[in-house]
């Protein structure tokens, strides 16, 4: 048995630092809270490096076995049913930590940067601690519970960090936003916890997703709706993960999610929070895909269609960070698909170690594209794409990086989404023709939207800048070390350390569709360099000619719409309208009649209170006689 | 000695003292005289349960710790209440119970 | 009827005179020291029922204490010679029937019983024996409402305190 006793300190320091700067908010300096911060997550970044290195390369045996760092009993409900918080080590846990860490850690650093002279520069790192010690947590939840609370916390700091421009109406109403739409979708996430636990009578993921336990080995509970009870209860835990994880219909909040500080944009809502809907699939995946093989097709048509779907939005959107938040929406369908088609055990659990792979090099890649865009925004103070053009000279260290990134997203080798997003097209190609010839397709937009973005903001239209200027040291060095991560993450092996049962496997190359995924990524880099290399016109008359079809991507398929027409105009007018009747009218009504009764009465009333001791005595003195002569007289001995 | 007088007399006293304290305290506009009146009822109070332990439960103590409790305990009423009169007279003038209308109603 | 009687009884009468001139005396200094003799008298009757540390503690808590603050805050509150206020006559008539009327219950009530004394002597009253059952928590011990007193005068004394203190002037 190996140790893994220190890996507690991941989470105790972040939460510490938390602690410590939000309590004595105000009396630190700004600077030191940020020091505080970033040498939290610094150590525990050594320390997630420390237990991969352990987990990975120093285990002595065959396979991975998920390992208890730690666990203590929280609240005990039943004999069986106990509720602990403890830390669990298994191949994805000590992956995500390993990505999370990092990420944060870049992110820290560059925020230094990045939000200098921000008002709320202390708020800030006070809560991206908060942030990193939720995420680190949910990571390693041993429980449904355990994880259930983190990602109520995640939620919580993504809300505050989206508002932290609270001044600003549209990122309160972004926050508020993003909060209700995850928090209704973990509603779904809860009630499949309850279900769950009512039929196993545990919390605990090593019980649940044993192969020989009774959820699995045994059909339990009804039928409802020609799907099985335990089919229903895992698919409202994907509910729970499709909200966190923008899947539609519960994307809508992601794109707005991007009024908050770009770095927020990069750690929170592009590689660590949104894939945890990711994680918790994979996390139960032994369940989803022994046990509930219906919710698992579910999983895949909603990633696939999410992912074509959220790529021709990105093709229109002008403002740099929804196309990357829409690119991120695509590429979590992405990963949802390849669990989706997924098999268990050896070769045909490729889609699952596909998917965690590309979770893995995406969380570099895209990281990188938001800190970049970060970048960007920091030298050009506009998101929108027509206050950008030929910024290659002016910021050469964001140019190479951000190209680095773009290289890897669409697919091209050596950079890491190549190797990932390969693994993904043959896993769909070895299950579903369909979900892969949607890939496929969804693989040549993406390479035309990030062309179509990188082009236009370093190329394109020559203009001149007042003032510009590279980003500061402290935002570039994160930004070649993803960089760094971006372009070689993918030589990992990862067949050999992620996989659906812990065995290691072999993969081969896939070579055909290696070169046809490399030939539509040319393909639509190709479209994009004609369209968009230079200035010209020829894209807005494309757009002409399409038409409607332009409008409404434009209008990302008027989703938000068909939300506000729901909840205003069905729900509001409807329902709330006439329970606020009701309440103003009947329970309010009732209420004010009780007071109003006791304040006319207590007029009436008010003059017994004299004030005069001698009538209070007098009186207290004759009721006591009268109680006395009742009890002589009617308690006679 | 006190066996020889019946315990009804010594409670015919208490029971007199009780009500001459109870009278004092609804015709007294003075608060120390309200006060002094209470200390009378108060002993009426002390002298029954000295009495009745003495009578008719010689064998325990209990009244005989209950009045050292009361006495205690109007110890403390009295510093606190007269506490309160001192306070009133410096800012009143007067510590007469119908003047002190600042709070009422 | 032995000389203790005799002397009782005219004790008693005494400690009801003075009980009600002190409740109807105009002077309140003379009040205050009528109070004082009843107190005595309640004292010697405790003397002659065998508690002599109770006689005691009415002698130093109530005479000396007590009486004395009183006297004290007659001082400070109210000019030599000061006659009091009376209150409305009706007052006076409701004040005295109530008064008269619940003497009369509480006379009936104790004529119309028969009490049965127990002719035993009491055990000994002595400070050791007092101080040993008002700290035992055994049965009959007191040491409970011996905690609850304490924490009350010492309540008390802070309130006392707090509330005759002079408030400080703002600074203007």
């Amino acid at each position: 048995m190996e140790n893994y006793q220190y890996t507690i300190w991941i989470l105790i320091l972040p939460f510490a630092a938390f602690l410590f700067t939000g309590i004595l908010s105000g009396k630190l300096k700004p600077s030191l809270t940020a020091t505080i911060s970033i040498g939290a997550i610094g150590i525990a970044t050594a320390l997630s490096y420390l237990a991969a290195i352990q987990y990975f390369f120093l285990n002595a045996s065959e396979s991975y076995t998920a390992v208890e760092a730690a666990s203590f009993t929280w609240y005990r409900l039943s004999d069986t049913l106990v509720i602990d918080m403890g830390i669990l080590i298994d191949p994805i846990s000590v992956m995500m930590l390993v990505v999370i860490s990092t990420v944060s850690f870049m992110v820290h650093i560059y925020s230094t940067g990045y939000m200098k002279g921000d008002d709320g520069y202390a708020r800030y790192f006070t809560f991206l601690s908060l942030f990193s010690f939720a995420m680190l947590g949910l990571v390693l939840a041993t429980n449904l519970i355990q994880i259930y609370v983190f990602w109520e916390l995640v939620g919580l700091s993504s809300y505050l960090l989206i508002g932290h421009y609270y001044q600003k109406p549209s990122a309160v109403a972004a926050a508020k936003k993003a909060f209700i739409v995850t928090r209704f979708a973990d509603l779904g996430f809860l009630i499949g916890i309850l279900m769950l636990s009512y039929y196993t009578g545990t919390f605990s993921f090593s019980d649940i997703t044993n192969p020989d336990g009774p959820l699995i080995t045994q059909t339990i509970g009804g039928t409802f709706l020609g799907l099985s009870t335990l089919t229903w209860a895992m698919i409202l835990v994907f509910m729970g993960g499709a909200g966190k994880s923008a899947m539609f219909p519960f994307h809508i909040w992601l794109p707005d999610a991007m009024e908050g500080p770009t770095p927020i944009s990069a750690l929170i809502h592009a590689a660590t929070m949104v894939v945890a809907g990711v994680y918790l699939v994979a996390r139960m995946f032994t369940v989803y895909s022994l046990a509930a093989p219906e919710a698992l097709e579910v999983i895949a048509f909603i990633g696939a269609f999410t992912s074509l779907f959220a790529a021709l939005i990105a093709i229109t959107q002008t403002d740099i960070k929804k196309i990357l938040a829409y690119s991120t929406i695509s590429q979590i369908g992405y990963m949802m698909m390849a669990l989706g088609v997924s098999g268990y055990s050896g070769e045909a659990g490729l889609g699952f170690t596909a998917s965690m792979f590309h979770l893995f090099t995406h969380a570099f890649f895209k990281a990188l594209l938001f800190l970049g865009a970060g970048s960007i925004i920091h030298a050009v103070h506009s998101n929108e794409m027509k206050d950008m053009g030929g910024l290659r000279k002016h910021l050469p260290a964001t140019h190479i990086t951000f190209l680095i990134a773009t290289l890897a997203i669409s697919g091209i080798p050596p950079f890491s989404g190549f190797f990932s997003k390969d693994e993904i097209l043959a896993a769909a190609y070895a299950s579903n023709k369909l979900y892969f010839a949607v890939e496929y397709l969804v693989a040549g937009l993406t390479a035309f939207y990030m062309f179509r973005l990188y082009f236009n903001v370093f190329w394109g239209k020559k203009r001149t800048y007042e003032n510009i200027h590279e980003s500061p040291a402290s935002m570039t060095i994160p930004l070649w070390i993803l960089a760094f991560g971006a372009a070689f993450a993918g030589f990992l092996p990862f067949s050999h350390l992620v996989t659906t049962d812990g065995i290691p496997f072999d993969t081969h190359f896939h070579l055909t569709i290696a070169i046809a995924s490399v030939a539509i990524a040319l393909t639509g880099i190709f479209i994009a360099a004609a369209l968009y290399r230079k200035e010209s016109t020829r894209s807005q008359k494309i757009a002409a000619t399409l038409g409607v079809f332009y409008t409404v991507t434009k209008e990302k398929f008027y989703v938000d719409e068909i939300y506000l027409f729901i909840t205003k105009k069905i729900i509001f007018n409807l329902i709330s309208k006439s329970i606020a009747w009701f309440d103003r009218h009947i329970v309010d009504g009732f209420m004010n009649l009780t007071g109003n009764t006791t304040v006319a009465a207590s007029f009436r009333i008010r003059k017994f209170q004299s004030g005069n001791i001698h009538q209070y005595a007098l009186v207290f003195l004759t009721g006591v006689l009268i109680a006395t002569l009742v009890y002589l007289y009617y308690y006679p001995k | 000695m006190i066996e020889d007088i019946p315990l009804s007399h010594i409670l015919i006293v208490s029971t007199l003292i009780f009500f001459i304290g109870v009278y004092g305290f609804m015709t007294r506009k003075n608060m120390i005289s309200m006060l002094i009146s209470v200390e009378l009822v108060l002993n009426a109070v002390n002298i029954n349960f000295v009495a009745i332990n003495r009578y008719l439960y010689p064998e325990r103590l209990e009244g005989h710790f209950f009045t050292l409790f009361v006495i205690g305990i109007a110890a403390a009423e009295a510093a606190v209440a007269i506490a309160i009169f001192i306070n009133l007279y410096r800012n009143i003038r007067s510590i007469d119970v119908d003047e002190v209308t600042e709070m009422k109603y | 009827m032995s000389a203790f009687a005799i002397t009782f009884y005219m004790g008693s009468a005494l400690m009801l005179i003075f009980a009600i001139m002190s409740v109807t005396s105009r002077k309140l200094l003379r009040a205050a020291i009528y109070l004082l003799f009843v107190l005595i008298g309640v004292a010697v009757f405790y003397l002659v029922s065998d508690y002599m540390f109770l006689a005691a503690v009415q002698i130093v808590v109530y005479m000396g204490g007590i009486v004395v603050l009183i006297i004290f805050s007659i001082l400070l509150t109210s000019h030599l010679g000061e006659k009091l206020q009376v209150v409305k006559p009706v007052t006076f008539v409701i004040a005295a029937l109530v008064s008269l009327i619940g003497a009369g219950i509480a006379l009936s009530v104790i004529s119309a019983h028969t009490f049965n004394p127990v002719a035993a002597d009491g055990p000994e009253t002595t400070v050791a024996v007092i101080g040993t059952q008002l700290l035992s928590y055994g049965k009959y011990g007191y040491v409970l409402p011996f905690e609850v007193i304490s924490i009350l005068l010492l309540a008390a004394m802070v309130a006392a305190i707090a509330i005759a203190k002079r408030e400080k002037k703002p600074e203007s």
